[in-house]
């Protein structure tokens, strides 16, 4: 190798300095870090000879290829298409001469501290848009202009006489010059002073253009490897068989039928870490089976002979938690563990009644049933660890890793291939803990695989809920007051969060009808369970959603009005209305998905449809979705004949892969409404194969979603789970009008069936 | 003790048959290559694929086969892998994910249209999908939406209406060919 040059840095925003990170050798790579400015540059010794090492965005060859790194897990996300398609664009890159490499953990020691030299990785939270938008184009940007520089020299003309095209600089007079003939000269310029200005909107090549995912033909061809696919030689099967108690104990283990099976190597006890947070430790007291291969570990597993001590928990189920709630919110005396929302007077407004409407729904505790289930793949040796893991958040891997092995920060390699749905699963790491305390206890490599029964019945479950809402309408039919009351068991709890945060993971203060309404109450209660509680996609969307918009369609029904001119009514004009997090909530856009919605629905026929038509709208963190639904039924049985969506992002990334997360996440959302609830007994989760959760089948869901794209200009928002809060709520609204049976209680067919 | 043999009868030796034991093992033929699996023939074909031939194409998705994950091609049927035991395959033909493109690398009509439909979520359970579609085209060349609905697989990113696509437009394709 040549020279290496990498102390050059610019800086981008506080603690971030994009930065040419290694040149000569017929390379150019930019990449950004996180440092402090009287920070040395990252050592050349760890610049090793691979990518992985290098902690670089885009890294351009002198045969013009391109590699850029995707930093976020892709969960399904598309992230790992979109993200890089951002950077190409603003290096205006040949899409054709780029490969995308999925970044593992970038980490390095800074006095023994780690150092994130990629920033923030994290995935399927539906911020992974959003932040690159606002630093991932300057990495690009900053390579495009190097490269305008070193052209420029070597043509001897001003850069404003050059243009970027497709991996090509184009000089006015017509000289073109390849990228990859450039970037020797490119590495060796000072970096400005400022950064390069980024492109303007109409010069967009890529951004805005569909683009399918980049593993996909890896994917179709049984390629593409996810964590469970990588293989190390040595590594020895470990599969579990977990306590039914999270607070049980062991009382008898006898392994002698297990220790018989040829390929079983040992049985060793894993039991939670005291003092741990939820999400960093083993889950449950378990017992583990580890075999040279996968098959003889599942007999091992077979022929155990356990007997577990229920402990506190083992009286816990989950309807006599439904009940403990309806009984708290029928006090209406009774405190609210939180106040989350209180304009004006709602009990002032109520005396002024001329109508009042009560409802009450209640919604079940959902489990993630990802399609990979939990697994880690871990090699520990004397100075280096490294686990291949499924992950949505690699540096919270690491601090997993870190805590049991005691390594310095760059001893631990975090690699994360595509990743088999995540859906807030995979944002806890107790599986990490697991396999790392087992491979080293047992000295050699392992592969912790669990099985579909253990993924079901030791989960951080998304809490069951019930809503209690109360609406005031004055003698002109407005509605002037809302009293709304939620109680349910925070997924917040026992993570080391002050008992008053413990409501935000379960709703928000400015979801509506907030601030479209005087008078205006939100209260939340807590429930407690030891059964444990984690992120879940959508949430806390998803069940508050479901709730509000439900109840919206019931006043319409009161005042014998159109649910959506009740709708619009209750939005108002359109205006911008200021929002608690600093935002604002766009009115004018809300109403136009919904308006989008009705219209392709052909909303007209609302009151004549031998079908039922049902309708939504809801808007998360700056982005703004409508559903509308048109189902049948056929004696028993659901038809769910039409899903028309419409979303406004602002600027679209890749419209193809927004569809694709759009339909999805209909899909998603109406497959847990219809069909899915965990449930407990006994202090013991009850639902254990697909039988018993089924998600739902290709005959129960509609054969296509009608997505609507808004398009816009405004900073792009994230959207992996923006289609999941209005499809419920507009399909029990569709219902509604089909069978004339209001659902209140999710999931939908079972009660559904019950009421008719 | 002396091993046992078998009696070789002498044969012409101008005829270039050589005599062979007769070994222990179950004779499988995986995307064409031919295997011999000694080890426990109730061991599921899932990890035979997975765990011995490292061909990972395949998915755990459950022990019982609900998910689709796990479909491989048998004699062109598709069928669970995970609850399939390797003894039954003798003198069968299994095709899995990695053995539907051409040898060339020319890819099955139906994985270019999953391309094509983007009809992938996480990717975990698409080739199940894959195995599932190849075997209705086998059986209905114009599948019906009612046909398409009866395939097995469970998805949760919601990739259902992508693939319905994809299916149709292989069909679309195959239209008004012999």
């Amino acid at each position: 190798m040549s020279e290496q040059r990498i102390d050059d840095t610019i800086r981008l925003e506080r603690r971030r300095f994009l930065q040419v990170l290694a040149a000569g050798a017929g390379v150019l790579m930019i990449g950004i870090r996180v440092a402090d400015a009287a920070d040395a540059p990252l050592p050349p010794a760890l610049l090793g000879d691979t990518f992985y090492d290098l902690g670089a965005y885009v890294r351009i060859d002198s045969d013009s290829n391109v590699l850029i790194g995707a930093r976020d897990p892709d969960t399904g996300t598309g992230v790992a298409t979109a993200l890089p398609r951002i950077i190409a664009d603003e290096l205006d890159a040949d899409w054709n001469q780029v490969s995308v490499i999925l970044l593992g953990l970038g980490v390095a020691n800074d006095k023994g501290q780690p150092r994130w030299i990629y920033g923030r990785q994290i995935g399927g939270t539906g911020s992974s848009i959003p932040a690159a938008w606002g630093e991932l184009r300057q990495a690009g940007a900053l390579a495009r202009w190097l490269l305008l520089q070193a052209a420029a020299r070597r043509l001897g003309m001003p850069a404003n006489q050059l243009r970027c095209d497709a991996g090509t600089v184009i000089a006015l007079d017509g000289r073109r010059l390849s990228y990859g003939s450039l970037v020797d000269d490119a590495s060796a310029i000072a970096l400005p002073d400022k950064l390069p200005p980024l492109k303007t909107a109409d010069r967009y090549q890529l951004i805005g253009k569909p683009a399918g995912d980049v593993d996909a033909h890896g994917i179709v061809t049984g390629q593409a490897h996810f964590a469970l696919d990588e293989q190390d030689g040595e590594a020895l099967v470990a599969v579990l068989a977990h306590c039914p108690w999270p607070d049980g104990t062991l009382e008898r283990i006898d392994t002698a039928d297990t220790l018989a099976v040829k390929g079983v190597v040992k049985v060793m006890q894993l039991t939670p870490e005291p003092g741990q947070p939820w999400g960093s430790t083993v889950i449950a007291p378990a017992v583990a089976v580890l075999a040279e291969d996968t098959w003889s570990a599942l007999q091992g597993r077979q022929k155990l002979k356990l007997e577990w001590k229920p402990g506190a928990s083992g009286s816990e189920s989950s309807a006599a938690l439904e009940q403990q709630a309806v009984a708290l919110l029928a006090d209406n005396t009774a405190t609210p563990t939180a106040r989350v929302r209180n304009d004006g007077d709602v009990d002032a407004a109520g005396r002024k009644a001329a109508r009042r409407l009560q409802a009450s729904y209640y919604q079940p505790w959902l489990a993630h049933a990802t399609a990979e289930p939990m697994n880690c793949l871990v090699r520990l040796d004397k100075d280096h660890a490294r686990a291949i893991v499924p992950t949505q958040a690699p540096q919270k891997a690491w601090a997993v890793v870190q805590r049991l092995t005691g390594l310095a920060p760059a001893q631990i390699e975090i690699r994360v291939p595509r990743v088999g749905g995540g859906y807030g699963r995979r944002l806890d790491h107790d599986f990490v803990a697991e396999a790392v305390m087992l491979a080293k206890a047992v000295g050699k490599p392992v592969r912790l695989l669990w099985t579909r029964e253990e993924d079901l019945g030791h989960d951080y479950y998304r809490s069951g809920s019930v809503h209690q809402f109360n609406a005031i309408i004055d003698r002109k039919r407005r509605v002037i007051g809302w009293n709304q009351r939620m109680a349910s068991a925070s997924a917040l709890a026992h993570r080391g969060v002050p008992d008053n945060q413990l409501w935000s993971s379960e709703l928000q203060a400015d979801q509506l009808p907030a601030g479209l309404l005087p008078n205006f109450r939100s209260d939340w209660y807590a429930l407690d369970s030891a059964i444990p509680r984690g992120p879940a996609r959508g949430m806390p969307h998803l069940s508050n959603a479901f709730a509000v918009e439900s109840f919206i369609d019931e006043i319409a029904h009161l005042l014998k009005e159109n649910p959506l001119d009740t709708r619009l009514r209750l939005l108002g004009e359109a205006r911008q209305l200021p929002l608690g997090s600093g935002d604002t909530l766009d009115v004018g856009r809300l109403l136009n998905v919904l308006k989008l919605v009705a219209d392709r629905i052909e909303w007209k026929n609302w009151l004549r449809s031998v079908n039922g038509l049902g309708i939504a709208c809801w808007h998360v963190d700056g982005a703004y979705v409508a559903h509308a639904v048109e189902a049948a039924m056929q004696g028993e049985k659901l038809i769910i004949q039409r899903v028309v969506c419409a979303v406004d992002v602002g600027r679209v990334i890749n419209p193809l892969g927004l569809e694709g997360q759009v339909a999805g996440a209909t899909l998603d959302a109406l497959s847990a409404a219809l069909n899915l609830a965990i449930t407990f007994k006994g202090g013991q989760i009850q639902q254990h194969s697909y039988k018993d959760y089924p998600l739902a089948s290709m005959a129960q869901l509609p054969d296509a979603v009608e997505v609507i794209t808004v398009p816009g200009d405004r900073t792009p928002t994230g959207a992996s789970f923006l289609a999941m809060p209005t499809a419920a709520p507009a399909l029990a609204n569709a219902v509604f009008r089909a069978s004339a049976v209001r659902v209140r209680r999710l999931p939908l067919m079972k009660e559904l069936l019950r009421l008719l | 003790m002396a091993p046992v043999q078998a009696q070789v009868l002498p044969i012409n030796p101008d005829s270039g048959i050589v005599p062979v034991k007769v070994r222990d093992g179950i004779d499988l033929q995986i995307n064409g290559e031919h295997y011999r699996h000694t080890g426990d023939p109730q061991m599921p074909l899932l990890w035979y694929l997975r765990d011995v031939l490292q061909l990972t194409g395949t998915k755990y998705g459950d022990a019982h086969g609900e998910s689709g994950a796990d479909l491989v091609l048998l004699d062109g049927k598709a069928v669970s892998a995970i609850t399939l035991p390797v003894a039954k395959l003798a003198g069968r033909q299994v095709t899995t994910v990695e053995g539907l493109a051409a040898n060339d690398g020319t890819l099955h009509p139906l994985q270019q249209a999953f391309i094509d439909e983007d009809a992938i979520g996480c990717g975990y359970c698409t080739p199940g999908w894959l195995i599932a579609a190849v075997d209705l085209l086998r059986r209905k060349r114009q599948p019906s939406d009612d046909d398409i609905d009866q395939l097995p697989n469970l998805c949760r990113c919601g990739c259902q209406t992508r693939v319905r696509r994809a299916i149709k437009r292989v069909a679309a394709d195959k239209a008004g060919q012999p």
